[in-house]
């Protein structure tokens, strides 16, 4: 579904990516963890186009969004970029729109679905993140958790093939944390290919497939979550974060 | 004429036409101030060095000096130093110059506040138009030009009620707006002569006006005001 192979990325003379690679299979869910300053979030953000790589190649969905290091023609990238959802840490939510309308516009202005389709599809999101009730709010009458939702259903709006969470839950409180949560766990159980970068250890424990620990903007550990965990750098991680 | 009650139908009617005058240059600068100013923005923050320098460059210039002479420069020096008065004679003229002026002083002043404006979006807005595969124009149109409107209202409020009291400046190139208009009874105009308080009562239209505006303008801020 996406093969991302020796990702290299520097701001500057900084290099932040120094050769990531990464395969995420369908229906597979994919936690990257690590350090703030591991290089994490700016791998999700290279998948997403939201960061231009110096070097690598990336492949989603058949497609070459990149490959060493040169990328496919405008026009292409943005049916690529397509297949892939993103959440942002800070929701960015549209504040000037309702939650119905922030699920409705690229619906209607990227995809060209109808108005009353877009809508429809849109009531049903709200309802699957439990916010039904709150489609003629504005964002900012909405708590943390949930606008995350709001996002959430935003990037589902689209159908993407992989929904990319940015450290989802890092601007909510521990109890608004476990709503945008369980949301995201029901997408695991519904088989979503998912990438989460995360803060929550056990969250990722629970909910992921594969675990990839990073560090110093490369992978040093990476595998099925106990077998992660168990390594040596990732206790030396979480025995820090956990305290 | 020396009562009071003589006098005051008679400047009324000539602060009025004075006011006419001072009305129509507020009009003039604002249609041509507000989509300038934009131009002058676009200038400003041109990822070709060049161009913004010199936009900023102008703009520095133009907000950094003052208006009266910016006037007295536009109206006299195409007359007095190149020999050819491009205003053309008479209150036409003079209307002319002082619009040209006020237009370009004005549009400085807005490109300002539109490129704080926009510059002010947080960068998420456009990252998050980006996900969601919308282009550049949707990005500016559908997500973020509605929230730069709601940014500038209360800053351009501030400049159109400033524009008001400003138009006056005008006077220093006889334009005959109120000022002038009230001044005239000082040395003597329409029978009244040694009046000074024709002057003092431009004040009130001055008032009247730029509370009117901050009415209308108020309540635009609370329309716009449905989101946080």
């Amino acid at each position: 579904m996406l093969k991302a192979k020796n990702i290299v990325k520097n701001f500057g003379a900084l290099p932040v990516l120094k050769g990531v690679s990464l395969e995420i299979k369908k229906g597979e869910v994919v936690a990257i963890i690590g350090k703030s300053g591991s290089g994490k979030s700016t791998f999700l953000r290279c998948l997403n186009n939201l960061e231009k790589v110096d070097g690598g190649s990336i492949e989603i969905a058949g497609k070459w969004m990149v490959n060493d290091g040169a990328y496919a023609p405008a026009k292409e990238m943005r049916g690529i970029c397509l297949k892939m959802g993103y959440v942002f840490q800070n929701f960015n939510l549209f504040p000037h729109m309702n939650v119905l309308k922030n699920l409705t516009e690229a619906q209607i202005c990227v995809l060209g679905r109808k108005k009353e389709d877009a809508e429809k599809y849109a009531r049903e999101l709200l309802g699957k993140v439990g916010l039904a009730d709150k489609e003629k709010a504005y964002p900012c009458q909405l708590s943390g958790g949930q606008q995350q939702r709001v996002a959430i259903a935003r990037a589902l709006a689209l159908d993407p093939d992989i929904l990319c969470f940015d450290e989802p839950t890092s601007a909510l409180d521990p109890l608004l944390t476990q709503e945008v949560l369980s949301v995201i766990r029901a997408l695991s159980l519904e088989k979503r290919t998912m990438i989460v970068v995360t803060h929550e250890m056990n969250f990722a424990r629970e909910v992921a497939d594969r675990v990839v620990y990073m560090e110093e903007g490369v992978v040093v550990a990476e595998g099925k979550p106990d077998q992660v965990f168990e390594s040596e750098a990732v206790r030396a991680f979480t025995g820090k974060a956990e305290n | 004429m020396n009562t009071f009650m003589e006098q005051f139908p008679i400047v009324v009617d000539a602060l009025n036409q004075g006011f006419v005058q001072t009305l129509r240059l507020f009009i003039v600068t604002l249609l041509g101030a507000i989509p300038l100013g934009l131009v002058i923005a676009c200038g400003s923050m041109s990822k070709f060095k060049p161009l913004s320098l010199l936009t900023r460059l102008v703009v520095w210039i133009v907000r950094g000096s003052p208006l009266m002479i910016q006037l007295l420069i536009i109206y006299y020096f195409p007359g007095l130093v190149l020999k050819n008065n491009i205003w053309g004679s008479g209150e036409a003229g003079r209307f002319l110059a002082a619009s040209v002026a006020f237009i370009f002083n004005y549009a400085c002043y807005f490109s300002e506040i539109y490129r704080g404006g926009i510059q002010g979006i947080p960068r998420g807005q456009d990252e998050a138009g980006m996900v969601l595969g919308m282009t550049k124009m949707q990005i500016f149109f559908r997500v973020k030009l509605l929230q730069v409107i709601k940014a500038i209202v209360p800053p351009m409020s501030n400049e159109i009620i400033t524009l008001v009291k400003d138009t006056s400046l005008s006077r220093i190139i006889a334009l005959q707006e109120i000022i002038w208009a009230g001044q005239a009874f000082m040395k003597g105009s329409r029978g009244i002569s040694g009046a000074i308080w024709p002057l003092f009562f431009t004040a009130v239209y001055y008032l009247i006006f730029s509370g009117l505006l901050s009415l209308v303008l108020g309540k635009l801020e609370k329309k716009l005001n449905y989101y946080w």
